[in-house]
């Protein structure tokens, strides 16, 4: 897994790219976490994500809860299709607010 | 599946597989080929050595002769570290899986984190929480695995053997004795993990509607020996007696040879042959 951090007018969008398991999701985590410690609104770009496990979701689900807690912006964005399925399996794909487009996440941000 | 146009990666590979407990052959002569990404189910009459076959391709047992391999390679003849990251990539749900009784639904699901992974405490929780969520216990992570249901208990077992999303996941009986309701959701739980996480899957099952359901292709074990491998259709269209009979569910009309039925009876003679 690789992943990029980019700000857009206040808005912190963290790429990931790669497989998301379990030797990966612990680094994802800490990104997520440290980047909402820093942003009020924060856009997870999953487009380039081939692979998610179960622990990868896990980091996802925690970011958001926190995200709501702290009253903060948390969305996905470009979530490819493998990713999709993986949400849909625990109906997760329901619980997230997700963005076809990193574009409309943007605009939505704002 | 869309790699199965190309060359699909054979994940497990038997070649006549011979396998005895004590004097009694139960295996004999088992070839087999599971394809990534492929619902392999195996169906067969009770003692007929399906059990047997699945304990040796996770190599909980060897057999007498013949060879296995799992991903390429013979799990019997790893070292420790790549028998540790083989185990890693496999989930197993033995028939009567049990949890350890005096942990929590929960810490029982949490072993296989503990041993495999260096995962936060919470991500081991949520995940532990997202599948009991997919096998309809949420909420039970608490409880002992007494307070459950068998039926719960089986579910619970079932949960945690794909608590790490296994890339290759045994389940032995995974839906008997599960209510038919819960027994077709769990097969939708199967073709959904296989189609969301690429996971090759091998099952064996009594349950005929549910193999034809989820399976790509069905084994037919017949006491020790396979007596077809194919596709749903393939099994449907065999001419072969025996597994028509399977498939009907009649029972064999066993020809009774006097001599040999008295010799069982008196206690002269094993008996070999396990009703259908
Ligand atoms: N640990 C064991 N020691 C001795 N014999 C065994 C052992 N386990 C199984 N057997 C014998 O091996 C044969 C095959 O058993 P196995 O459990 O593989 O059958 P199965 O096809 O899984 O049956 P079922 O559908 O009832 O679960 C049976 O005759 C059984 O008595
Ligand atoms: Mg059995």
């Amino acid at each position: 897994m690789i992943y990029r951090i980019k700000d857009e007018n206040g808005t912190t969008v963290v790429a990931f790219e790669g497989e998301v398991d379990l030797e990966s999701s612990p680094e994802a985590r800490r990104i997520l976490l440290d980047c909402l410690g820093r942003t009020s609104s924060l856009l997870v770009d999953l487009s380039a994500v081939t692979y998610i496990d179960s622990s990868g979701i896990a980091s996802l689900v925690e970011s958001f809860q926190n995200a709501r807690k702290a009253g903060r912006h948390f969305a996905l964005v470009a979530v490819s299709g493998s990713v999709l399925s993986v949400l849909r399996l625990s109906r997760l794909d329901k619980v997230f607010t997700i963005y076809d487009t990193l574009e409309d996440g943007l605009a939505r941000a704002g | 599946m869309d790699g199965r146009e190309q060359k699909p990666e054979k994940v497990i590979e038997v070649r006549d597989l011979v396998a005895h407990y004590g004097e009694r052959k139960i295996l004999d002569g088992v070839s087999m080929d599971v394809y990534g990404g492929e619902i392999m189910v195996i169906i067969g009459g009770s003692g007929s050595g399906k059990s047997t076959l699945l304990r040796h391709l996770v190599a909980l047992e060897q057999g007498t002769s013949g060879t296995v391999k799992i991903l390429g390679r013979d799990p019997a003849a790893l070292d420790a570290k790549e028998a540790l990251a083989l185990r890693k990539k496999i989930g197993v749900a033995f028939q009567g899986g049990a949890l350890f009784s005096s942990m929590t639904v929960g810490e029982n699901m949490m072993l296989p984190l503990y041993e495999h992974t260096v995962l936060d405490r919470t991500t081991m929780e949520i995940m532990v929480r997202l599948k009991l969520e997919v096998v309809g216990l949420a909420g039970f992570e608490d409880l002992m695995p007494a307070e459950l249901s068998g039926g719960m208990v089986k579910r619970a077992a079932f949960a945690r053997a794909v608590i790490m999303d296994p890339k290759i996941l045994f389940c032995d009986e995974p839906s008997a004795g599960l209510d038919p309701v819960i027994a077709a959701a769990l097969d939708d739980l199967l073709l959904r993990m296989r189609e969301a996480m690429g996971m090759t899957i091998i099952v064996v099952t009594h349950e005929l509607e549910s193999a034809f359901r989820i399976a790509d292709r069905i084994t037919v074990l017949d006491q020790g020996r396979i007596l077809l491998t194919g596709t749903t259709e393939e099994l449907r269209e065999t001419k072969s007696e025996r597994i028509q009979n399977l498939l009907q569910r009649r029972t064999q009309e066993e020809i009774v040879d006097p001599e040999e039925y008295l010799e069982r009876l008196m206690g002269e003679r094993l008996g070999e042959r396990a009703l259908l």
